[in-house]
């Protein structure tokens, strides 16, 4: 009785799944390229699991694809992997946290040490200018 | 005054010579890995046979070991290949070890990673054999999901189910003699017999 259940359950099962057409596809190979090239090959240097031949890296690519396939979104199949290998297996990362941090300190030290590079050269023209203004005496008021 | 402005200097460059000094002192090529705290990716892997049969053919997998059924015991989970030459030096220590801390509640597992039965076996046959099985990971999923850089890399899963630790590179005595000690130490008293799949490779 069971493996009859079990096989009605199988056959409606494989009556539900509809064949993927060919543009649908193309779009989860786009998906997954997309994917793949912003995650890092571990066994690679600085190469994306896109550019890679290495087998870790097809096979991560078939996890990707495979997740697509399963309705996951980009950045659910992007959190899967940061949740095995940490942030570093993006290979760009994450504006957020304390990683942003490292995007927005460099302009801001850039553009504090333009602003003290002005302040100083000022100050010192200022200093120049008055060193080389003659004294106001009584014969020199106009 | 020129002692205020060398204080507002030192005190400006103090904090960046802090971070440099501390950036020297870490190793850029080990990277933290977010699986400790964490509880540990499920798996559920046949066990290498023994032997091949007498044509020299691979037989059907009977045995698997399933996470899930071990939890309650530490889990020591090596993973390893017989082309690894740094597996070479930590795998006496761990088939020393394994059954000493069968009877105290932790199971050992190998799980071969991108290498052939027969040529593990071999590599197996060649260390003195082991004491704990050898799983299979043909496709590396499990490898992926526990977010394996290369071999030998070991994890210890506490009775918790939650990964205590990743070590990287050979794993010595010292480092498993206190992991699983301080691990046990936290752990109630388990008495449950080992999994029926524990076979013995030799």
């Amino acid at each position: 009785m069971i493996a009859a259940l079990k096989g009605l359950a199988f056959a409606a099962l494989l009556l539900t799944q509809q064949p993927m057409s060919a543009a649908d596809s193309a779009e989860l190979d786009r998906k997954t390229r997309e994917v793949a090239t912003e995650l890092r090959c571990p066994v690679c240097q600085g190469e994306s699991i896109q550019e890679s031949p290495a087998e870790l890296s097809q096979e991560m690519k078939a996890i990707v694809r495979e997740q697509l396939a399963a309705g996951k979104t980009p950045d659910e199949v992007k959190a899967y992997f940061v949740g095995r290998y940490g942030e570093w297996i993006l290979l760009r990362p994450t504006t957020s946290g304390v990683n942003a941090l490292l995007y927005w300190l460099p302009p801001v030290l850039l553009i504090a040490g333009a602003v003290l590079v002005i302040v100083i050269a000022r100050r010192w023209t200022k200093a120049g200018a008055d060193a080389t203004t003659p004294p106001v005496t009584p014969d020199n008021v106009s | 005054m020129n002692w205020k402005r060398a204080a507002i200097a030192i005190a400006a460059i103090i904090p960046l010579v802090a971070l440099l000094g501390f950036g020297m002192t870490r190793n850029p090529k080990e990277i933290p890995s977010p699986l400790p705290g964490r509880v540990a990716p499920e798996f559920a892997l046949a066990v290498m046979p023994e032997a091949a049969l007498p044509d020299g053919s691979e037989p059907a997998l009977t045995d698997t070991v399933r996470l899930s059924e071990r939890r309650g015991r530490i889990q020591v989970v090596n993973y390893y290949a017989s082309w690894c030459l740094a597996c070479r030096d930590e795998h006496p220590v761990l088939s020393a070890l394994a059954p000493a801390y069968q009877s105290r509640g932790v199971d050992f597992s190998g799980v071969v990673y991108k290498d052939s039965p027969p040529a593990m076996r071999r590599w197996i046959a060649e260390m003195g054999g082991q004491t704990y099985p050898a799983l299979l990971d043909p496709t590396s999923r499990t490898a992926i999901d526990y977010g394996l850089y290369g071999v030998p890399e070991t994890f210890f899963i506490a009775a918790d189910g939650k990964v205590a630790k990743k070590h990287i590179g050979p794993v010595t005595r010292e480092v498993i003699v206190a992991t699983l000690d301080s691990l046990l130490a936290v752990t109630p008293a388990v008495a449950r017999p080992a999994a029926a799949a524990d076979t013995v490779v030799r």
